[in-house]
């Protein structure tokens, strides 16, 4: 019952309310015992907070007025909203730009919209995956390159295998050299409908497929069914079961782009989006096309994979813890097939520099394409 | 400059005319500058909306002063607000084609920012509380009614039970608004 009292005299003298003797007898009261004091100033500091919150929701709403007002005279334009989803809403406001944009410049390849649109999982409003789709005017583009290839080795005997066309392109590494078996994320197979490639640093392309898939953790395991493909040497880097420490540096080789790119950042939080426990949190700078991305820390121990990253921040990217990847072999071996998946490295990185980390890793590195 | 210091005068005292007014003679150049910068009619009416906030913002501060034009005031905080939008859309690389002076704007933003997210944490806190805590804080702190009649309305045998009532919620309230608001200090 104090305290009632104690946050009544407060508001009252925070108002003004209170007359010269009280106030006098209060601020007495305030001087002479710090406790009280504590809690009258953080009281004042709330009704001030909460003060600057009323004026301002009187503000919007003053503000509001204003503009319908406008609204009715014409001066301002608004444009109809439709009722549809809010992701179809801001397709059709984005819409136009997107096309503007696409016509003048097919170098700026990243935006976000369709993008948005296709992959938006209903429960990560703020999260994108990073596959990157590749835009049609890439795909015609890629034709026209494959066809000026072929010119040029017109006079060379060797047949050479057709390119496939692709609409998407991500990030996967090998697991399992001894069985072709690749890591990269769910939502990057859900693209491939049709057929599904891999593609190395060298532009070599093999054909691969699905074996498991956990929409869950967003994981999938594919296997490269290609007989074209060569065997690589014993994985060079071990999959961590513990997880990332809180300020520890990673490192990310993937594809945002037809080459393979080198990032670094730092673990920057032990949780994911809304605390999601699947997840880690970086710091660094993804893009799309790095959907399936390894994480590697400084001894070159994978630590998890790139999944998405937050739209409206800067550099917060989430990353699927890579004890993860355990618990999908495991679900996976349950199937008789694919029993044979086995996980053994020849861990050759730590205390190399980062030079010849990437020089080892960046073959185990894949671009994931597909329609 | 005289007339611009007399509209923000009113803004800050919420005057509807100095709002009217203040709109009248400067949408349509922010708008120009979001439609000119892949931007939509409804971009530039939201872009418009939040730069007054920003702009009242700064009339309410008792030590404010206009070093420039108030419209090159407005556009500035306009430019920056659609250039961190369109960042965060990820267009990045597009360039705003000025047709108007610019001045710096990152401090206002800054607090602006600040405030924005305060706010922010004060709607969750009473979002979190339920009712009937939230309509009666609200009354109470928001609306600024008289305890008197806020007994009357929810229905409290007299004012000293709708006080004890306050009192058990705004407990409550500042519990959840301080938990969260550290995190922005």
């Amino acid at each position: 019952m104090e305290d009632i009292l104690l946050i009544d005299a407060a508001e009252r003298y925070f108002k003004g309310e209170m007359n010269e003797t009280e106030k006098v007898y209060f601020e007495d009261l305030r001087k002479n015992n710090a406790e009280l004091d504590q809690v009258v100033a953080e009281h004042i500091y709330f009704l001030q907070e909460i003060n600057k919150f009323s004026d301002h929701k009187q503000l919007k709403h003053r503000i509001q007025e204003t503009a319908n007002t406008l609204e009715q005279e014409g001066i301002i334009n608004r444009m109809p909203f439709t009722g549809k989803s809010k992701v179809i809403y801001l397709w059709n406001r984005y819409k136009k730009t997107i096309a503007v944009a696409a016509s003048i410049a097919v170098i700026v390849s990243v935006f976000t919209a369709t993008i948005i649109a296709v992959f938006n999982p209903g429960k990560h409003t703020n999260i994108k995956p990073l596959v990157e789709k590749l835009k049609e005017q890439d795909v015609k583009y890629k034709k026209l390159a494959t066809q000026i290839d072929k010119l040029n080795n017109a006079n060379t005997p060797i047949p050479e295998k057709p390119r496939l066309e692709s609409k998407f392109r991500a990030t996967g590494f090998m697991i399992d050299v001894n069985n072709n078996y690749l890591v990269t994320n769910a939502h990057v197979l859900t693209e491939a409908k049709n057929h599904l490639i891999v593609e190395n640093n060298k532009g070599d392309q093999f054909v691969a497929e699905t074996v498991y898939i956990n929409n869950d953790n967003d994981l999938a395991i594919l296997k490269i069914i290609d007989p074209d493909f060569k065997k690589l040497a014993p994985l060079p880097f071990s999959i961590k079961h513990n997880n990332a420490d809180l300020g520890e540096s990673v490192f990310i080789l993937g594809y945002p782009k037809q080459e393979i790119v080198y990032n670094e950042g730092y673990v920057s939080a032990q949780n994911g989006y809304q605390m999601d426990t699947i997840f880690c949190q970086l710091s660094t700078i993804a893009n799309e096309g790095n959907s399936g991305s390894p994480v590697l820390n400084k001894n070159g121990e994978l630590v998890g994979v790139i999944s998405s990253m937050e739209t409206n921040s800067e550099g917060v990217v989430f990353a699927i813890k890579s004890s993860n990847i355990f618990h999908a072999i495991d679900e996976m071996k349950k199937v008789k097939e694919n029993d044979n998946i086995k996980i053994t490295s020849k861990p050759i990185l730590r205390k190399t520099d980062r030079v010849t980390q990437i020089k080892k890793l960046q073959d185990y590195v894949f671009m994931i394409k597909g329609d | 400059m005289g007339l611009d210091i007399d509209l923000l005068k009113g803004l800050a005292k919420q005057d509807s005319n100095a709002i009217d007014q203040i709109y009248r003679s400067n949408f349509k150049m922010v708008q120009n500058l979001i439609l000119n910068n892949k931007g939509n009619a409804d971009d530039a009416a939201d872009i418009f909306q939040e730069s007054m906030i920003v702009l009242y913002e700064k009339a309410i501060n008792p030590q404010f002063e206009l070093n420039c034009q108030l419209k090159t005031y407005i556009y500035s905080v306009a430019r920056r607000l659609w250039l961190k939008k369109l960042q965060q859309m990820q267009k990045i690389g597009l360039q705003t084609n000025d047709f108007e002076q610019v001045i710096p704007i990152e401090e206002d933003l800054a607090q602006h920012e600040h405030r924005q997210a305060s706010f922010h944490i004060m709607e969750n806190a009473m979002a979190k509380i339920g009712e009937p805590c939230k309509s009666l804080l609200e009354a109470f702190y928001i609306n600024k009614k008289q305890m008197q009649e806020i007994a009357v309305e929810f229905n409290y045998t007299n004012a000293d039970n709708a006080k004890t009532q306050k009192y058990k919620c705004l407990v409550r309230l500042k519990k959840l608004f301080f938990a969260e608001y550290k995190h922005i200090q």
